[in-house]
């Protein structure tokens, strides 16, 4: 089962690694994770997914909750949230017909084309991690250069 | 607020702040980082015990916290020092002791320089507290320690640190005491939650073999008039967890004793027909419980605990009641009361378990030598006045203290049950006499285990805090050499102590007294010889070395798979 956990912390050194110990310590999975600081600069939120049986999932809450340092965890329903990630993706133009081609392709997934160089582009997509996962497939049957991708946030 | 400003340095505003949390003693040992709080210890009303070695000094404050349920201090230099205290934090985590661990730290601008005496010791004993704080200004020393305390000994309590870097300790700043502290992510304690309490007594009054399994919370939040009352009111036997063994009178008619590994034949056999348990305070330790599946199967748990997280961690609770077990107990009585329930001390089920009881405690076949494990600890009991209290080290000799020596006085057993850690026991039992020096203390201890911090000897003599070792001697690693007996087909290796050192002397070298018993009967004077001494007592007894400790539930098996003595 995957699990988008969203959890407020205070904004303070040190506490990314101990959330990321305890799910270590734990024997608990991080499938992604993404952080930044709140429109209150006293808070952090860090989002994370994790993979887990149902009770496990009840624990890293729980486990999460008794930090200290944080002041709220969540559980958010996937269909009634919204979650999204930001991938990057540099591709190797090798023919002519590429580069209209992969803007043909980034238009139908709502990506976004940055960078065009005169043999390579990059590519930006931000969207759920399944809908990120088949615009993969479909431009792997060009050369992929490099990819980065940011972790799920999620409200 | 601004009168309240006192200009002062760090080291002096860190004692100030010890003060003010009513700390009379710290357990320590200087160095270089820590010299500054050391100096200001000095100025200050502080008592400082010396340890020989900062383990111990951890050891000595979790000691004194199980036992005053008060935070016990220890201070240690950066570097060296710290990374001694951290088996002693990880011990204290493990069994839920209030400690507040003290150390030096290099100065600020040398952080991350691999200084000489740098540890990252925030970074390491991370996973084994329950917070840690690095202040990086003198300002901030009388606010974390004020949030240290409150946070050491409040909710599910814990160990924890205070890492001050060397010029923090020094430098001079104005500071204020703050009467209050704001942990906005910190919530200790919750509502009494008379919804499930409710639904508890239900389950409970509706089941026809209940039981009541109370842990090391129960004796952490004292509960033990309530939960005598609750026995008492339903008559429901009552079983422990090792570390709850203390909460409720052995010698009471409920009592059936520990169960688990090493458990009592007569609780282990009833926990496996009983269809409801109360359990209080207990997360359910694989050593209390065997296999997780098979313990929760045809079982319906009632947990009430303190920590939300232990709730469904190791087994799916029916009703769960989360908060201070003694609040929920409390309320529990009050509801029950309401009920004007008939006492039924005729039933079936407690004539069944007191059957089982009366067949086990008559026919369980003991070691047949004089100075058997059962006789010496009987011994023990029997001369031992009983609100003196007890530690134990790690081995057969503290499986067996679980076994035959009956802690009747409420909160008088303390053992390292979490970590099993060898080597507590002694310091241990140093720190439980400083927070109650009019009571006897005795550690009983294993030959292997108290080696390892046996130096605490000269803490004691030096210091005057007399306690006594009731040492167990079977010249080796019994507990590792049982298993290699029992799962190794007799391949002894890295068990045997080989006599040494002679304890006697070793106890007469600190200055110390070593008496040596080799009948029940020197055993007897020896134990009131200790009693009555004004220095540490080592009473070195030797025992049969293949003396094995049953019943055995061997490691990822069940209750029900308990090996009895044959
Ligand atoms: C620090 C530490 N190291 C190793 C162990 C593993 N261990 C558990 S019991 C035991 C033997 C303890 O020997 P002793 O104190 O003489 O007790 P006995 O079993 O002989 O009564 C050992 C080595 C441990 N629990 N703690
Ligand atoms: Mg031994």
């Amino acid at each position: 089962m995957w699990a988008i956990l969203s959890i407020r912390v205070e904004n303070k050194p040190g506490i990314l690694f101990k959330v990321t110990h305890l799910f270590r310590a734990r024997n608990f999975n991080i499938d992604s994770i993404s952080v930044g600081v709140m429109e209150n600069p006293e808070f952090s939120k860090m989002v994370i997914t994790t993979v887990g049986t149902e009770k496990q999932i009840a624990q890293i809450v729980k486990q999460l909750d008794k930090m200290i340092d944080t002041i709220e965890v969540k559980r958010l329903d996937e269909k009634e949230s919204v979650y999204k990630e930001l991938a990057l993706f540099k591709v190797k133009l090798s023919d002519a017909s590429d580069s209209a081609e992969i803007n043909k392709l980034a238009n139908t997934f709502g990506a976004k084309i940055h960078n065009e160089q005169e043999n390579s582009l990059i590519v930006e997509l931000t969207s759920t991690p399944d809908e990120i996962k088949s615009f993969e497939e479909s431009i792997k049957s060009f050369d992929i250069l490099d990819s980065a991708r940011t972790g799920v946030t999620a409200l | 607020m601004n009168d309240k400003m006192e200009i002062m340095n760090g080291g002096k505003a860190l004692m100030k702040a010890l003060e003010k949390e009513g700390v009379k003693e710290v357990f320590g040992l200087p160095g270089g980082a820590n010299l500054p709080m050391y100096d200001e210890l000095f100025k200050s009303n502080i008592r400082h015990i010396l340890v020989r070695h900062e383990q111990s000094a951890a050891h000595m404050a979790d000691g004194f916290g199980r036992v005053s349920r008060k935070p016990g201090v220890c201070f240690a230099t950066s570097g060296p020092g710290a990374t001694n205290l951290l088996t002693g934090i990880a011990t204290a985590q493990a069994d839920s002791a209030p400690m507040v661990a003290v150390t030096g730290q290099v100065p600020v601008n040398m952080i991350g320089r691999d200084a000489f005496q740098e540890s990252d010791i925030i970074g390491m004993s991370n996973p084994s507290v329950k917070y840690a704080f690095q202040p990086r200004t003198v300002e901030e020393i009388p606010e974390v320690v004020k949030k240290g305390f409150y946070i050491a000994e409040t909710g599910r309590p814990g160990p924890v640190l205070l890492d001050i870097p060397k010029d923090v300790q020094q430098n001079e700043a104005k500071v204020t005491f703050p009467e209050e502290v704001r942990m906005p992510g910190y919530h200790p304690w919750t509502d009494v939650d008379i919804t499930n309490i409710e639904r508890a007594i239900n389950l409970l009054l509706s089941s026809e073999k209940p039981i009541i399994l109370a842990g090391g919370g129960t004796i952490i939040s004292s509960a033990f008039a309530e939960l005598q009352s609750i026995a008492e009111m339903l008559m429901i036997p009552v079983v422990t967890t090792f570390k709850g063994k203390g909460s409720f009178p052995e010698n009471h008619p409920l009592s059936l004793g520990p169960i688990g590994m090493h458990g009592h034949a007569e609780a282990n056999k009833i926990m496996t027909e009983v269809d409801c348990v109360l359990a209080i305070g207990t997360r359910f330790s694989d050593r209390s419980v065997g296999t997780f599946e098979e313990f929760e199967r045809n079982l319906k748990i009632i947990h009430m605990d303190v920590d939300p997280a232990e709730i469904g961690k190791n087994q799916t609770a029916q009703v769960a009641v989360v908060g201070d077990v003694k609040a929920s107990l409390r309320v529990m009585l009050k509801i029950l009361a309401k009920k004007a329930l008939k006492k039924s001390d005729g039933n079936n089920w407690l004539k069944h378990v007191n059957e089982v009881k009366d067949y086990w405690r008559e026919n369980l076949k003991l070691h047949p030598g004089e100075m058997s494990a059962a006789k010496i600890l009987r011994k023990l009991r029997e001369v031992l006045p009983k609100e003196s209290i007890v530690t134990t080290e790690v081995g057969q000799h503290q499986m067996w203290a679980s076994l035959f020596f009956d802690a009747i006085h409420p909160g008088t057993f303390f053992s390292s049950t979490g970590l099993g850690t060898m080597g507590w026991g002694f310091p241990a039992a140093i720190g439980a006499k400083v927070a109650r020096p009019d009571v006897a203390v005795v550690d009983i201890a294993g030959d292997g285990s108290f080696n390892m911090t046996e130096n605490s000897l000269a803490t004691s003599v030096l210091e005057d805090i007399p306690v006594i070792v009731f040492l167990i001697n079977n010249f080796s690693l019994g507990m590792v050499a049982q298993w290699q007996r029992t799962f190794y087909d007799r391949r002894m290796i890295g068990i045997d102590l080989k006599k040494c050192p002679d304890y006697v002397k070793l106890a007469e070298s600190y200055g110390a007294q070593g008496i040596r018993a080799q009948s029940l009967d020197e055993l007897g004077k020896a134990i009131k010889v200790g009693l009555n001494s004004d220095v540490a007592t080592v009473i070195d007894i030797p025992i049969d070395p293949e003396e094995d400790v049953l019943p055995f539930v061997a490691p990822g098996t069940s209750l029900k798979d308990m090996i009895l003595p044959s």
